[in-house]
């Protein structure tokens, strides 16, 4: 590694592991394009953002502590939910909806985390799936609450900040994920190069050693899942909060399988890959839905089966891999 | 004499039918080197097992100074300071000899929780680490992901990652365990030239090693302590030559 012979000393290495590198800043700098040049898909823009925070919250239960989940998607509606019915009952103002949903889905992620903590592989596995899945109907037989089928009717965001108004064309709803989601990647961006996050890794790494070199991993399991749950409902909030409507999808298995595409697309453990995952598949499903609507998932199939099969670690993985060979040269 | 560092009393395991742990009953003075062999199957590593809180016993209780840690789950008796090594490299592979030893300072100083804080803030932890790995020849090599390092140095870095929770009492499980002859006695200088406050049991195959390095030799077969003593005692011991050195002969 041409890295490590430049480092002087231990420290200096460890802290040049978090530094910002040129690609980093070109990618949030062009996550600024769309105002200018596509502002017809400035919805759609809000919407890769939104699924793009709810990737990365999935990335840091499953690509940095190794936890599969099925049902992701519980904690995504639980804060759409709140949110709107935040909104629905009287408080309209986002950024404090926003803040409330995302502690209900973190809540209710600390509420799960010690079951999910307890057990490992398949189990854990059909747990995540079980307790989406019981998420899912309790919303759909609760219609008074949540519109069940029909979904949550009469959601009212007041002006963000209390003078943006959510416009038609998304300008703000777009500046609002784009806003949000930075600011919890730097959360996450931190969280990975904390202690905290070495630790995570170490439970992915190695189960078994944990303990031996006294560590909880359990309690490491319960916070950041408790974390990917809250910021899982704060993806959910803005969704709600964006759109002023939920629907029972927003919790369902699809969604919690959707999010899983997305991150293995774009190589979990990778920061970036949940972000590059929700561009990729939600760029792909915009323009195959074009063509082909009814057969666009066969097209997401085919991409998912190459990918698995050609870059185990994902588009990022495999240019990563590129890179390495490129400066080797 | 000197305090009892780890103790065992009437420690018994068996899965099903199959007794692996009858009643032992040992006792490690503060400081001690001392060696556990045995033929294979004879209930070593199950021994270890059983003493870090891997497995759970049917009967007895374990002592760590004077507290009993019979019930402990194995992370705490780590941090009250019994740490041990595996036969079979348990490390972190994806992690660098760095990180994997860092991650282990952290987690003896308590601070693995925190998920605020860039690692880099804590220094002194680092450095910590960096002097851990220097001291077992290991520093030129630490940026390099461990799947990567040569077999002998993985073998050290299991004990470095053990050392890095600054251990009253180490089990050594075979810590030369695949490496080749001429390299082992490397391995086992690291090991010698451990603090004299540290406790020490391990295991080991090689005679000559165990001769060299232990001051005290236990043997356990058919998971009982047959017996016990000095390297000489149990050099002379026409029962141990029977049923050990007899039946596998090495170097």
């Amino acid at each position: 590694m041409a890295l490590a012979e430049n480092i002087r000393s231990p420290q200096l290495y460890l802290q040049s592991l978090s530094r910002w590198r040129p690609t980093e800043i070109a990618f949030w700098l062009a996550t600024l394009l769309p105002f200018f040049v596509a502002a017809n898909y400035l919805s759609l823009a809000s919407q890769i953002a939104i699924t793009a925070l709810f990737a990365l919250s999935l990335d840091l239960i499953l690509g940095y502590a190794g936890v599969v989940s099925l049902g992701h998607a519980a904690f995504f509606g639980v804060g759409a939910y709140s949110a709107g019915l935040i909104s629905k009952y009287g408080w309209g103002e986002p950024l404090t909806g926003l803040v409330m949903s995302g502690f209900i889905a973190g809540f209710v992620g600390y509420l799960t985390s010690f079951i999910i903590a307890r057990f490992r592989h398949l189990a854990r596995i059909m747990l995540t799936l079980g307790l989406g899945l019981l998420l899912a109907e309790l919303a759909n037989s609760a219609g008074w609450l949540t519109g069940g089928m029909d979904g949550l009717q009469g959601i009212h965001m007041w002006p963000l900040l209390s003078s943006f108004k959510f416009d038609l064309y998304g300008y703000t709803a777009y500046a609002y994920a784009l806003a949000v989601l930075f600011l919890l990647f730097l959360g996450a961006r931190r969280l990975i190069h904390s202690p905290f996050g070495l630790a995570l890794r170490g439970i992915r790494e190695n189960w078994t050693r944990m303990p031996a070199i006294g560590a909880e991993s359990r309690s490491h399991i319960r916070t950041v899942y408790t974390i990917a749950a809250a910021m899982a409902g704060v993806s959910g909030a803005l969704l709600a909060q964006t759109t002023e409507t939920v629907s029972l999808d927003s919790l369902g298995f699809e969604r919690s399988a959707e999010i899983l595409v997305m991150l293995v697309l774009g190589g979990a453990g990778r920061l970036y890959g949940g972000l590059i995952g929700a561009i990729i598949f939600m760029v792909a499903r915009d323009q195959f839905s074009g063509i082909q609507p009814q057969y666009w998932y066969f097209w997401i199939g085919v991409l998912l089966v190459v990918v698995v099969m050609f870059l185990p670690n994902g588009v990022l993985g495999g240019l990563s891999k590129l890179q390495a060979r490129w400066s080797r040269r | 004499m000197s305090a009892i560092a780890l103790a065992t009393r009437g420690l018994s395991k068996s899965f099903g039918s199959l007794a692996v742990a009858r009643d032992i009953e040992l006792e490690l003075p503060v400081g001690a080197r001392y060696a556990l062999i045995g033929p294979n199957g004879a209930g070593k590593t199950t021994l270890i097992n059983l003493m870090t809180g891997m497995l759970a016993p049917n009967a007895g209780r374990i002592f760590l100074g004077d507290e009993d840690i019979t019930t402990f789950e194995p992370q705490d008796r780590v941090r009250r300071g019994l740490a041990r090594t595996f036969q079979i490299n348990t490390l972190f592979a994806g992690l660098n000899a760095l990180e994997a030893v860092t991650l282990a300072v952290c987690e003896r100083r308590g601070i693995s929780g925190q998920f605020w804080k860039n690692i880099a803030v804590h220094g002194e932890a680092i450095d910590e680490a960096y002097a851990i790995l220097a001291r077992l020849k290991l520093g030129d090599a630490c940026y390099q992901p461990t799947r990567e390092l040569p077999y002998g140095r993985q073998r050290l870095l299991e004990i470095a990652l053990a050392l890095a929770t600054k251990p009253r009492v180490l089990l050594l499980d075979e810590p030369a365990a695949g490496v080749p002859p001429e390299e082992s006695g490397e391995i086992f200088e690291v090991v010698a030239g451990l603090s004299q406050d540290l406790t020490l049991l391990f295991i080991e195959h090689d005679m000559h090693v165990v001769f060299r390095f232990a001051t005290h030799i236990i043997v356990l077969v058919g998971g009982s302590v047959f017996t016990e003593g000095s390297p000489k005692e149990i050099a002379a011991d026409p029962g141990v030559r029977e049923v050990y050195l007899g039946t596998r002969k090495h170097g």
